[in-house]
């Protein structure tokens, strides 16, 4: 009993230890607001690898659900006088509420139609965003009022990296028990094979929506602390770049590691703020070590170096 | 007791009738086992009990309910399981994890509780661990249960379909071609699992091209051809039955193996 509980959340343990450790190598407050950045997105990208990963069903329109979050701590606030924490939690339950309604007639598709699908709805999500000018502020955006906390007003980059640490290693030991769940065994099953789920009595289209549901209550939750964290949101944030900015980084941390969604969120949070010392080339570098990555670590980097490790252990 | 049964039961396939008009009567606790020439509708007919194909027409009763129309996972739920001839294995998990899945219509914890590990979620995991292991034990593959399924072989791989069917301890339990491919050792490990399965009152419906192990096992052999009932009868029967010769080796070729026994 003892050690199925420690195997269990060594990840989560080995996770907060970085976390705290982290911050005493920080040589200025730079790197906090680095550090916040990417817990925030590794937050949404676990959410969104339970979806992929595991379940194995595609989403190109997950920065739609990240749009919900971060206009809902703009919209509740400055239209509805709603404190910040209260938004936040009304924005995760709203996505919840659009995953639910969107998620019903999608996720019966399959591979690239569904993938097209969701697409579509990220879509939807950043051009409502965009012409709903009277709430949102159109294009422009709008300003984000300061998270609150008991009369302390969250500001600067440490605090900020505090949070979103914690609630990156409360989302990930969360993602980590649904994988040795039920529910997770049968997530899995459903991703290699969804007739014999079926023979087996797994109610594959509520599973799936499920699990559809929860990871859009992650990338809500991210969305949030990101609009917070910025003190402005403009549609960008539910665009189609960040969508898949955020599959990217699923796949190349690794499909169905949730470690590996820290590591994928880490290097593509991490590696433009270093690349921009090459100026006018950033960009293409980027690509370029992106692409060497997953020509040698081709299931991703978690899964890749797990599986070289245990060969020089044979 | 009549376990299963279908009613007239048919299904058309672009003006083609699969299956026409096929009325079967299983008994609980029998071997039953369906043949036929290949395409006379063998694996449509189990699609179709099985709720993954529905009929046009016709109709199913399970345990005595109808059951026309229901989905595959409604039908498990109610006693119903099946494997499948072109393996359906969840690669990606460990033979115990697989057969594990196969609890899940046992499993009674919600996705709240499993998000947040509750002590019935660590109870339920370790329930569902040991059901998993006995099922695996019930198929000599108990050795196997942390390798990864994808690393067993073609028979092992057999019976963990059959290890992962019986962990949801269904009341009839479809074989889709249990033994094809299979070496003669191989189907004799099948034969063995089949016959401790019906010991153990479970109902299996077979079918099978291994004539000697249908013949073997079965306690009634119904053939189709052409998407219709040709004969019924217990294997002797059915094997002396001239239309089932001559539906398999046309006329001609009965004729060859009428002269070949002389």
């Amino acid at each position: 009993m003892r050690t199925l509980l420690d195997t269990r959340l060594l990840p989560a343990i080995a996770v907060a230890a970085i976390v705290i450790v982290l911050p005493w190598f920080f040589p200025s407050a730079f790197y906090y607001r680095i550090g916040a950045l990417v817990f925030i997105f590794a937050l949404a990208v676990v959410g969104l690898n339970l979806l992929m990963g595991f379940a194995g069903q595609v989403s190109l329109g997950h920065a739609g659900f990240l749009g919900i979050g971060a206009y809902s701590v703009a919209i509740g606030p400055v239209y509805f006088g709603m404190p910040s924490w209260l938004s936040l939690f009304a924005g995760a339950v709203l996505s919840g509420l659009v995953a639910f309604l969107v998620g019903r007639p999608i996720l019966r598709l399959k591979g690239h139609y569904l993938a097209v699908a969701t697409l579509g709805f990220g879509l939807l999500v950043a051009i409502v965003l965009s012409n709903e000018a009277g709430w949102t502020g159109g294009p422009d955006g709008m300003s984000v009022p300061k998270l609150t906390l008991f009369s302390w007003s969250v500001r600067s980059a440490d605090a900020w990296y505090w949070i979103a640490g914690t609630t990156f290693v409360g989302g990930f030991i969360l993602a980590l028990n649904l994988m040795q769940s039920p529910t997770g065994r049968s997530l899995q099953a459903i991703h290699d094979s969804e007739i014999a789920s079926l023979v087996l009595g797994i109610d594959v289209a509520s599973k799936k929506l499920t699990i559809f549901i929860i990871s859009a209550m992650y990338a809500s939750v991210a969305g949030s602390y990101l609009a917070l964290f910025n003190g402005h949101v403009t549609p960008d944030v539910a665009g189609f770049l960040r969508s898949i900015e955020l599959v990217a980084m699923v796949v190349l941390g690794g499909m169905g590691s949730i470690v590996g969604s820290l590591v994928g969120a880490i290097v593509l949070v991490v590696l433009p703020q270093v690349l921009t010392v090459f100026h006018e080339y950033e960009q293409a570098l980027l690509g370029l070590i992106v692409m060497v990555f997953m020509i040698f670590l081709r299931r991703g980097i978690v899964p890749s170096l797990a599986a070289i490790l245990q060969g020089w252990r044979k | 007791m009549t376990i299963l049964e279908t009613d007239r039961l048919a299904i058309t396939f672009g003006g083609v009738r699969a299956i026409d008009g096929v009325s079967i009567s299983i008994a609980s606790g029998q071997v039953f086992s369906i043949i036929g020439p290949n395409g006379s509708g063998k694996t449509t007919l189990f699609n179709l009990v099985s709720g993954i194909y529905q009929p046009n027409d016709g109709s199913i009763r399970l345990a005595g309910e109808t059951v026309t129309g229901l989905a595959p996972d409604q039908l498990a739920r109610r006693g119903l399981s099946r494997t499948f001839q072109n393996l359906q294995i969840f690669s990606r998990m460990s033979v115990l994890e697989n057969v594990m899945v196969g609890r899940h219509r046992h499993e009674r914890t919600g996705v709240l509780a499993d998000l947040l590990h509750w002590p019935t979620v660590a109870r339920q995991n370790r329930a569902t661990r040991e059901a998993a292991l006995a099922a695996l034990a019930r198929v000599s593959l108990a050795d196997a249960a942390d390798r990864p399924a994808g690393s067993l072989a073609y028979g092992a791989l057999k019976r963990l379909e059959i290890a992962r069917a019986l962990a949801s301890e269904p009341s009839v339990l479809l074989l889709d071609e249990p033994a094809a491919g299979c070496n003669p050792i191989e189907t004799q490990d099948i034969d063995h699992v089949i016959r401790s399965i019906v010991q153990g009152g479970i109902t299996v419906v077979l079918v099978e091209h291994d004539m000697r192990l249908v013949m073997n096992i079965s306690d009634r052999v119904h053939v189709l051809a052409s998407g219709r009932t040709l004969t019924e009868g217990t294997p002797q029967e059915v094997r002396s039955n001239p239309a089932v010769i001559e539906a398999y080796l046309g006329v001609h070729g009965s004729q060859e193996a009428g002269r070949a026994f002389d």
